[in-house]
């Protein structure tokens, strides 16, 4: 990410005028800053940070809301670890993250590929399938994905057409989750709005030079286009990665509220609700929540540690 | 891959062949991709004028006695709750966070983008920070403030912070659009006597109307849609949202009673979006293409 970069006219002007006068208008732009970002900064203590620090210490204690909370030491963490149903509520994410996730952004760079060809229709296809990434959190479309998923429904006939008799997926403990993977698959429109976006401004001088020295498509793809689009790649893997590790509407609704059946859809997050507000259990839930923090801090470390490799940032990006 | 279409080269009359049967097949593979795309929502628009019963069962798209019940039910309301509540609810709250959102966020990006004033790299690394933590660390100790203000089933605590420019997305499109305006002209501004406050609303302001509108639409489409802050902090149907308000349509097995009016709701909750959609789509899809370009 960029950060603010001074601007150097600036710079001059404010070193050769008079020290004192220096001085008062730089105290005056810094007044000037902080008026206007008070909004955000109260917002930051009040709903930030505060929260935060709140949110560390009830992970440590026993707090059902209205007693005065008591603490606990590690033992919401160490009951966590030993409950069954935190563990499948991570295998459950996990699984979810790790297929919906890249299936969805394999759809989003193939289909980018595919209409950054043509210009022709090319505005009318973007905006038709980036629509979807507009209305797939509502829950409009999750009762029209329980509805389409259910037994004999579509989707169901469409299997047993070719032979796998599975039922409504939303009934089955086996198959519900793949319902919410195919949900997010569907909105790759956002990610591929991104990565059209990146290839536009990829020098077509570089492709004409590959061609003359014989490249092939594949070649050209890998040695070209790859590493010009690896910034926006990453920052879509980044995005869709945290984004997908925190479904929560979506799994709420198409399993009706239970996260089930047999806890299939028992999402991290839906766990995280079922604790904190049906259970009243807010120290367990605050633990549970720097679990989360933590494991989408590592897999943000872990992407940005390895950016190094594989991500190619051109010398005057800007 | 991107480039083989508009390339002239000698071996012309077999090129032109490859490149017709191409763009066929390049338009066959976007229409099907988009008959996938589209089939949910044409789904939910012909059954909602089908009866409860052939929803789920009958394979038609669209049904061949089209029938107004679904939508004449609705008009009944839910448990004595006039499905326009939820309308003017809703409405409430997304009206509310884009007033909040285009005045708290605009303030915030000017000082980043425009003001040099110490400390600005720090605070821009929180902002940028707080874009990718996760909201449930927030959302219990957040819930336990406001209940202890008693502001539960009031719009309070999903509002406020649209009003203190907690949604670091929409600062950070503000602050890489006005970064982006021509300096001379606030630079001139400045010569000519104007303080922050004018050039912010005088000159700044007007000119980054694009990412103003950009942020309004999904503002109110993110509020629109929003489930878990209305399912957590409202608790009185009378304060419901649309999104709250379609979960009363279902009953406990999931298959609502009245299944068709279920599936009518939903229809018509989408349709404010979809139009917002139609009518915006440039602004919706290029602000997010910068967003990740310039990331």
């Amino acid at each position: 990410m960029t950060l603010v970069k001074d601007s150097a006219p600036a710079t001059r002007r404010a070193r050769s005028a008079a020290p004192a006068a220096e001085k008062r208008r730089g105290r005056r732009e810094n007044l000037a800053g902080y008026l206007f970002m008070s909004p955000w900064i109260a917002g930051f203590l009040l709903l930030t940070a505060g929260p935060m620090v709140a949110s560390l210490y009830f992970a440590f204690t026993d707090y059902n809301l209205f007693n005065t909370p008591k603490w606990v030491g590690l033992d919401n963490f160490t009951k966590m670890f030993d409950d069954p149903r935190w563990q499948k509520s991570v295998e459950v994410t996990a699984k979810y993250v790790v297929i919906g996730t890249p299936l969805k952004l394999l759809l989003a760079l193939g289909v980018a590929l595919l209409l950054a060809q043509s210009r022709r229709g090319q505005a009318f296809y973007r905006a038709a399938f980036y629509a979807p990434s507009l209305i797939g959190a509502s829950v409009s479309v999750a009762f029209v994905w329980r509805s389409i998923f259910s037994d004999n429904a579509i989707v169901d006939r469409a299997m047993s057409a070719v032979g796998i008799h599975a039922g409504g997926w939303v009934g089955n403990p086996d198959w519900i989750l793949y319902s919410l993977v195919a949900l997010t698959v569907w909105q790759f429109g956002a990610p591929m709005v991104i990565f059209l976006a990146g290839l536009k401004q990829v020098p077509r001088e570089l492709y004409e030079a590959a061609e003359l020295d014989g490249a092939g498509a594949f070649r050209k793809f890998w040695s070209i286009t790859l590493p010009m689009i690896s910034p926006v790649l990453f920052f879509n893997v980044l995005l869709e990665t945290i984004h997908s590790f925190q479904i929560f509407g979506s799994a709420y609704v198409v399993s009706n509220t239970y996260c089930g059946p047999a806890d299939a859809t028992l999402v991290y997050t839906c766990y995280l609700y079922q604790q904190g507000f049906k259970n009243a259990q807010m120290g367990f839930a605050s633990a549970m929540a720097w679990m989360l923090l933590l494991a989408v801090a590592l897999v943000t470390a872990v992407l940005f540690w390895s950016q190094k490799k594989w991500v190619h940032y051109e010398e005057d990006a800007r | 891959m991107s480039a083989t279409t508009t390339r002239p080269t000698a071996t012309k009359p077999l090129s032109l062949n490859r490149r017709r049967t191409g763009s066929l097949a390049w338009h066959i593979g976007a229409l099907l991709i988009l008959a996938v795309i589209l089939y949910p929502v044409l789904w939910v628009v012909g059954a909602s004028f089908k009866p409860s019963k052939d929803i789920i069962n009958s394979l038609q798209l669209f049904p061949g006695h089209p029938i107004l019940a679904n939508f004449k039910g609705l008009a009944d309301g839910i448990a004595d709750i006039s499905i326009w509540t939820f309308f003017e609810n809703s409405l409430f709250y997304a009206g509310g966070a884009v007033v909040g959102i285009l005045i708290s966020c605009s303030l915030t990006a000017y000082a980043f983008a425009k003001i040099r004033f110490a400390g600005r790299n720090l605070l821009f690394s929180l902002m940028i920070g707080t874009l990718l933590l996760p909201y449930h660390v927030l959302l219990i100790p957040q819930y336990v403030m406001f209940q202890k203000l008693e502001l539960i089933n009031t719009y309070v605590p999903l509002l406020l912070g649209k009003y203190l420019a907690t949604e670091a997305f929409f600062v950070f499109l503000m602050v890489q659009f006005m970064r982006n305006l021509p300096r001379e002209l606030d630079e001139a501004a400045r010569i000519d006597g104007c303080g922050h406050l004018r050039i912010y609303w005088s000159i700044v302001l007007p000119l980054c109307r694009p990412a103003l509108i950009t942020s309004a639409i999904f503002t109110f489409i993110n509020a629109w849609n929003d489930f878990m802050g209305p399912l957590i902090y409202l608790n009185e149907p009378g304060k419901y949202t649309v999104s709250l308000g379609m979960m009363m349509f279902r009953d406990s097995d999931g298959v609502a009673a009245n299944y068709g009016g279920l599936i009518a709701m939903s229809l018509v909750a989408l349709l404010p979006v979809l139009l917002f959609f139609l009518a915006f789509q440039r602004y919706l899809i290029d602000g997010m293409a910068t967003s990740g370009l310039k990331g």
